[in-house]
């Protein structure tokens, strides 16, 4: 089983362009709020039609522009967890699962329900109103009802997002079980890192309408290779490059020249470094060392966050700022207006494509 | 006191609301999913009979279904009855007159439905027609109402188009509002009286139940 999905919409100002694999297992969908996810699994639905292109779930093709195939959501079976849960505000608990029950058969109806019901943990929640829930029996509900109308194919528009950093924390976890049960293809959005990075196996990143190439969540955060990806994956400093040598690159935001493990291929337009990976030096003349000014010193809740500018570096350009955190004990002799000098190790060098 | 003014109001603006009700609902349906130069032209068309003088509806209604007029006169010569100066003459004027209230308040009620719950609705496998009429219309049911009883008020105070399309014909075409004009012409104040005061009971009746229901909506929210 598996979600094939190739799609163009143009809206004027914005236009999507999707294309991706999605095998069986947990998939994440990671970009920037308002960069087409919601609406990328709105086409897959199909309560939205895309312009062109093709989609194809399980061997099904679900819309095809080149053949006039343009199945109704009510026959996709792709089930769309909405952000706000959608559930039916003038419906009970009961009914709102009852109603997607019944569409799959009217057999034994009490019977399913009381399993979902079980299954869901909402025993007891039956004739209770959607207004009357908490957020997190709201979210099991929607889920509930979502598994009694069968989908092969499951999507969760942030999920977890409109929820209290608590209540999240949990709720994660149940999801987690959930979608470990879910045999089909499951597609989770999020603009949160750390979410798909627990949650999914597989990753997509979408930024501004198009998509790259599926990868591991792993290859993603451990090697991310392009600009987007990388600021997705949380790194936080950046220069542009110009190549010298096969392994030495000058970082053009920060004037310094930069060793890197791997050979720089000539499309590799930016390096990004973690905040984490920079550490003060010693010695003005190790390797990967430059000077800094201290800009500002952030004490951050576990750590310290220290904003430094490169001595030489161009200060009005958006990257010549350099973030590094460390330990509270590491920075303590550390003052604002001080010059120090920062390294970088060679295999922290992240060579990144445009 | 003969009581036919009273009867032949409710009855009028009973059928008007009942038209107005099922094409004022399925207008604001239709224009709110419209492309967006189509339903900016379509609002305009559809509410002008709320800002337009009553006299000015009236007079459209009299050259159309006028026993010269294209509607009235094939009616005439098909069926041998006149559209104008009868007690249903009244439901047309009414009709196009009360429309808008229903078709805004309804479209009103309709764009502040969250379309997630209809999307939701549709890949849960549900059709459209279930979603519509359980789920969009129960959440939308106090906008729709308050227009409903909006349009019935209007409808039995409606007097220019009205008086314009069936005269003033005791016992046949009187209604409320032109019974108070006509007896007010007449020197008879006491009876006018006691119409202005009927008329003053049912208004203050409908909008007691408008803020209700108001009050509900805002409630549920």
């Amino acid at each position: 089983m598996s979600l094939s999905v190739r799609i163009k919409k143009n809206f004027g100002s914005f236009s999507l362009d999707v294309e991706f694999e999605a095998p069986d297992g947990v998939m994440g969908l990671l970009g920037a709020s308002g960069c087409g996810k919601s609406m990328t699994l709105k086409c897959v639905a199909g309560v939205i039609s895309p312009d062109e292109g093709r989609i194809v779930a399980d061997g099904r093709v679900l819309f095809d522009s080149a053949k006039k195939i343009n199945l109704p959501p009510q026959h996709r079976r792709v089930g769309l967890l909405f952000q706000n849960y959608a559930l039916f505000p003038n419906m009970t608990v009961e009914r709102n699962i009852m109603s997607a029950l019944a569409i799959r058969g009217k057999r034994n109806l009490r019977g399913r329900f009381a399993e979902l019901a079980e299954k869901f943990y909402i025993r007891g929640l039956e004739n209770h109103y959607p207004a009357n829930l908490s957020g997190g029996q709201q979210q099991r509900v929607a889920l509930a009802r979502i598994m009694a109308s069968e989908p092969t194919v499951l999507m969760l528009d942030e999920p977890l997002s409109a929820l209290d950093s608590y209540l999240r924390w949990q709720l994660e976890g149940e999801l987690s079980s959930i979608l470990d049960e879910f045999e089909g293809t499951t597609m989770y959005v999020s603009h949160n890192r750390d979410e798909v990075y627990r949650l999914c196996e597989k990753v997509c990143i979408m930024n501004s309408g198009m998509t790259e190439v599926v990868r591991s969540v792993k290859q993603l955060f451990e090697s991310p290779n392009t600009l987007s990806s990388s600021l997705l994956s949380g790194c936080k400093n950046y220069s542009r490059v110009k190549r010298i040598t096969r392994r030495l690159v000058h970082a053009v935001d920060w004037n310094v020249d930069l060793t890197c493990r791997e050979d720089v291929e000539d499309d590799i337009c930016y390096i990004g470094v973690r905040a984490h990976y920079l550490s003060p030096s010693d010695d003005d003349g190790e390797q990967n060392a430059f000077p800094c000014r201290v800009i500002r010193i952030i004490q951050d809740v576990f750590h310290t966050i220290i904003n430094l500018v490169p001595i030489g570096a161009p200060v009005d350009r958006d990257f010549s700022r350099v973030r590094m955190e460390l330990s509270r004990e590491a920075s303590r002799s550390i003052r604002t207006g001080d010059i120090i000098s920062v390294k970088v190790k060679p295999e922290d060098v992240m060579l990144l494509k445009k | 006191m003969d009581w036919f003014p009273l009867y032949n109001s409710l009855r009028v603006a009973g059928i008007s609301t009942l038209i107005t009700f099922f094409v004022g609902i399925f207008a604001a349906h239709y224009v709110s999913y419209a492309p967006r130069v189509l339903k900016g032209v379509l609002d305009c068309l559809l509410t002008l009979p709320m800002v337009l003088p009553p006299t000015v509806v009236g007079f459209f209604l009299l050259k159309t279904i006028g026993p010269f007029g294209p509607v009235g006169a094939v009616v005439l010569d098909l069926f041998g009855f006149k559209l104008t100066m009868a007690w249903y003459s009244a439901v047309f004027a009414t009709t196009i007159v009360t429309f808008p209230l229903m078709y805004r308040t309804a479209r009103g009620a309709f764009e502040s439905f969250d379309e997630t719950l209809f999307y939701s609705g549709q890949t849960l496998g549900l059709s459209d027609a279930f979603i519509f009429w359980r789920i969009k219309m129960p959440n939308c049911r106090q906008g729709i109402l308050a227009g409903t009883v909006l349009a019935f008020a209007r409808a039995l105070g409606e007097y220019g188009a009205t008086t314009m399309v069936t005269g003033y014909i005791p016992g046949r075409t009187a209604t409320i509002s032109t019974a108070v004009y006509q007896l007010w012409r007449e020197g008879n104040d006491a009876l006018a009286y006691k119409w202005v005061g009927v008329n003053l009971v049912i208004s203050f009746a409908v909008l007691v139940s408008v803020n209700m229901l108001d009050n509900r909506y805002r409630g549920t929210q």
